[in-house]
């Protein structure tokens, strides 16, 4: 309950009796991405705000005092031009854009998703594609994998690679901090950490389908010393994923959260070059009338 | 024989478009009736069907925009309901297969037939009598233009009842575009209606270029021209320079679908992503296609409810032009999560920033153009300051999601739907609204109730709130757009909150249909005799109201910017008017023919009857051949008709 004062300066932006408390997203950052993103976003804010709110009582103030009403307002009905207010108009935006483009400028780079994240823990590696409409994640190194549910050590960088099997998603975790599209024939990059053990909710930012709403995962961050053994257990407890349980789970449809005991090392390979079985299939049959 | 239609195709199973359908079916049917028993025919096919009059065509456009207005808000209605009742895991009472059909319409629908032909309805009308000139450059084209507008929007609502639209977004992304993922006939509505009207406002826009350029009034240098105008000649050359690459980018989608191409399949070394940066190449200049006439409506409207010449006049003109241009440089910006990297997410970012430049000046010009004036808040100037305070908020959200880091967490959620409806209804409806409330009283000689017209202000500006900041706050908590259903019990709140926003919003659309009513019954009331209600600055307020098809009997002689307003201010008296004779352009049926032959085609091609697409676009080629090379007579209206015209307006009689 303490999280929810936190996000009361989102409660701010809308007169709102009660922000409901499950509520989270970008606001609760749980990783150093999502929280220096969420710091651009107040510091943009913030510098944008200093000439927004002026602009706005001053247009409000000028339309009352020179109403048509008010004879005692000075009316110069011939001033349409003067060039110190046209300097100051001019330089007042672009005082702000410069600013806002330093942001941007140096936002861009350090927080490029494709860019490592500096840590003295070894990253894990993690190979995410989204088939039709379910999250397929492949551990390379442990050889285990999983479908809608992304377990993965806190503290620990993780190095996603990322890729379409059908159409294009976006992988999205909001707590973790941005978002990037998996896309057919590509390997995305992006790199993410969660700070402290948690559930997180990930989900597809990007329209593909029918599917569509149903396609989240859950995002389980355990304590780094627990990851070792949850690796085990998948590996003793999980089926393999091979060629006719990956052409079963490619199947148009939404799936349950399962774990592979194993996995042949090249599907990713195989996903991103769109030669893994029963990648192409209509996805809604029901449309051709 | 009929290719892939089949009875199939009727969803007579379910209600909700069969009911929507029939309601439109019947409407449609009871206007023709209405029009046969009394007779309006001729009247309808002189006067409108066949007019190549501007200001005609110009009020055909806004109705086409009106009616579609009502139509996709209709869709915005069924969105909302459902997403407040399909909560918690709740369905609500709308399949995936339908909701999905009914966003991509509701976009489609309110981008280019509702925006598009508002505002180039606008611009159409106003243009040419802001320049003091008698018609566009190319009347016979212009009819052509509207009539293939009014064929995408047909063709549209066609996929209502006859098969189904697009399940895939407005902008159709492939893959999920592709035949492969998308192999009904919705997609190839939603192409086929856009190539067909993309032809139409390509013309309008060399049209409107054309008519800019070469057109104007003796003495109308450039820099004398209206802002609007100014803003309609940066719309226009958008318009030229951008619609050749939506239709070039639709038409290789349709190679893919139609002829097994591979510009954009997953297969054959197709790639989507050059998909995005075309589409986004003609979509984010689009987007300043639509709001720079309203910038334009807001500067007049602005100026002459202030009593006050336009503060900043070359600034605007300068700023206007740098938008145009800086337009084409941003694109990238609407997807800055495909992992494009640091430097060129940097560059079109700051690119996009930079376009906030010229807007701000824009907007505190606006400001300064009331400093020290005499502002009157009759309903258009309501709906300016109303869009003033909304914009400004929608430009805060625009430029924050222009910022690549920050756009990398609000994205594609609902943060992002709420920035561009409070851009685009703050922006192009609340102008669209604005030009409509002001320019009335041009075109049909009587002004619009104000009582009903604040009321409606009211609402929408309301609704808008209620509507939309919730989303704002549903972004930030992490909900993504085009969800058909949420789970998270915390949204919804929110969503309830959103719905009842557009149910106030609806109240203010029926607020505007009343106002029209009213209006309409006590227009001898409300008679426009003078022709400037406003007691306006432009040269559209020196003539009669409405103007004849003729627009000025004598062409005015331009010596100043607002020359209308200075020569009230001198008191300076016209010289003895010196009626020369006319030629004006006869009626053309050519549009109205290649029209109904382009939706056979259009239909046609949807369904695969090749026979039928073959044939009718034969005939839609051949009218236009047929009319191109016929030789036909302009009317001429002689010194003396002009001079007995004048006369009975003086004498406030209807002209002969």
């Amino acid at each position: 309950m303490v999280a929810c004062h936190r996000s009361a300066w989102v409660a701010l932006a809308v007169v709102w009796p009660a922000v409901p408390c499950a509520a989270l997203g970008v606001t609760q950052p749980a990783g150093p991405i999502a929280v220096a993103e969420r710091l651009i976003l107040i510091n943009a804010t913030g510098i944008m705000l200093v000439v927004v709110l002026p602009v706005i009582v001053l247009t409000l103030a000028f339309a009352w005092r020179y109403r048509a009403s008010n004879t005692t307002a000075v009316y110069r009905p011939d001033w349409d031009h003067s060039g110190q207010v046209e300097l100051v108009v001019w330089a007042i935006p672009a005082m702000v854009v410069l600013l806002l483009s330093g942001v941007g400028w140096i936002g861009s780079h350090q927080l490029d998703p494709a860019r490592r994240l500096e840590s003295s823990v070894a990253p894990l590696r993690i190979e995410v594609a989204s088939l039709d409409w379910k999250w397929l994640f492949i551990y390379p190194d442990q050889g285990i994998a999983s479908v809608n549910e992304l377990t993965i050590p806190a503290g620990t960088p993780i190095e996603f690679t990322l890729t379409s099997a059908t159409v294009m998603n976006a992988f999205f975790i909001p707590q973790l901090g941005s978002q990037i599209y998996t896309m057919p024939h590509m390997a995305d990059r992006l790199n993410l950490l969660a700070d402290r053990a948690g559930d997180y909710v990930g989900f597809s930012a990007h329209f593909s389908g029918s599917g569509f709403a149903d396609m989240r995962f859950a995002v389980h961050a355990v304590p780094a010393a627990a990851f070792p053994a949850w690796v085990r257990s998948v590996h003793a407890a999980g089926a393999p994923l091979d060629t006719p349980a990956y052409a079963a789970l490619a199947r148009p449809g939404t799936a349950p959260a399962a774990t592979y005991g194993s996995v042949d090392p090249d599907l990713f390979g195989r996903i991103v070059g769109q030669t893994a079985p029963a990648a192409a299939m209509p996805q809604d049959v029901t449309n051709v009338r | 024989m009929f290719g892939k239609l089949t009875w199939a195709a009727i969803p007579f199973d379910q209600p909700l478009p069969m009911t929507a359908s029939l309601f439109v079916l019947v409407g449609i049917l009871t206007v023709l009736v209405l029009a046969t028993v009394k007779g309006w025919w001729p009247y309808l096919w002189r006067e409108w069907l066949t007019s190549v009059d501007h200001k005609h065509i110009g009020i055909m456009y806004v109705l086409l925009g009106l009616v579609l207005l009502l139509r996709g808000f209709v869709d915005a209605l069924m969105m909302r309901s459902q997403l407040a009742l399909a909560t918690s895991g709740a369905p609500g009472y709308l399949t995936p297969e339908h909701y999905d059909q009914i966003f991509s319409a509701h976009g489609t629908i309110m981008i280019f037939f509702m925006a598009m032909p508002f505002i180039v309805g606008l611009m159409n009308f106003v243009v040419p009598l802001q320049l003091g000139v008698r018609d566009v450059a190319f009347p016979a084209l212009n009819a052509v233009s509207f009539w293939l507008t009014a064929t995408g929007a047909l063709l549209v609502n066609v996929s209502l009842v006859v098969g189904e639209f697009a399940k895939t977004g407005w902008l159709a992304y492939p893959p999920l575009s592709e035949l492969q993922f998308s192999p009904g006939v919705g997609v190839d509505y939603y192409l086929w209606a856009l190539e067909i009207s993309g032809i139409g406002t390509l013309l309008a826009g060399i049209n409107l270029v054309t008519t800019i350029l070469k057109l104007r009034a003796p003495g109308m240098l450039y820099m004398r021209m209206p802002v609007f105008c100014w803003t309609s000649l940066a719309s226009s050359l958008l318009i030229v320079a951008a619609f050749p690459l939506l239709t070039a980018t639709l038409g290789m989608l349709l190679l893919d679908r139609y002829l097994g191409m591979h510009f954009f399949t997953n297969d054959g070394g197709g790639n989507a992503m050059l998909y995005f940066n075309l589409i986004w190449a003609w979509g984010h200049p689009e987007v300043y296609i639509l709001i720079l006439p309203a910038f334009g409506v807001f500067s007049e409207v602005i100026a002459t409810f202030s009593r006050k010449a336009v503060f900043g006049y070359r600034s605007m003109v300068f700023a206007t032009l740098a938008i145009c241009i800086l337009s084409f440089t941003v694109w990238l910006h609407h997807f800055f999560t495909m992992g494009a990297g640091a430097d060129v997410n940097a560059f079109f970012g700051i690119m996009s920033t930079i376009i906030a430049v010229p807007t701000g000046v824009k907007v505190f010009n606006w400001m300064f153009t009331m400093f020290r004036g005499r502002v009157r808040f009759e309903t258009p100037i309501l709906w300016s300051l109303g869009f003033i305070v909304t914009f400004v908020i929608g430009g805060l959200t625009g430029v924050l999601l222009a910022v690549p880091p920050a756009d990398f967490v609000l994205h594609n959620s609902e943060f992002l739907v709420a920035h561009f409806h409070n851009v685009i209804i703050g922006g192009v409806v609340f102008g669209a609204m604005a030009g409509y409330n002001y320019w009335f009283p041009k075109a049909f000689g009587f002004t619009l109730d104000r009582r009903w017209g604040v009321v409606s202000f009211w609402c929408w500006l309301i609704g808008f709130y209620v509507a939309f900041m919730p989303l704002y706050v549903l972004g930030l908590l992490g909900m993504t757009r085009r969800l058909q259903h949420t789970d998270d019990p915390a949204w919804a709140p929110y969503l309830i909150t959103a719905a009842v926003g557009a149910l106030i919003i609806l109240c203010g659309v029926f607020a505007q249909i009343a106002q029209l009513i009213v209006s309409i019954r006590t227009r001898d009331r409300r008679r426009d005799v003078t022709g400037d209600p406003w007691d306006g600055r432009t040269l559209e307020w020196s003539t009669p109201s409405p103007p004849p098809s003729y627009n000025f009997a004598i062409m005015p002689q331009v010596e100043s910017q607002d020359d209308f307003w200075r020569r009230k201010q001198s008191g300076e008296r016209p010289p003895p008017p010196r009626y020369q004779a006319i030629e004006v352009p006869p009626n053309s049926p050519n549009g109205f023919i290649v029209a109904f032959f382009s939706v056979v085609t259009g239909f046609a091609l949807i369904w695969h009857i090749w026979w039928m697409a073959i044939t009718g676009l034969a005939c839609a080629l051949v009218t236009l051949l047929v009319f191109g090379w016929i030789e036909r007579t302009d009317r001429t209206l002689s010194a003396e008709t002009l001079e007995a015209a004048d006369r009975a307006r003086a004498a406030g009689m209807q002209p002969p």
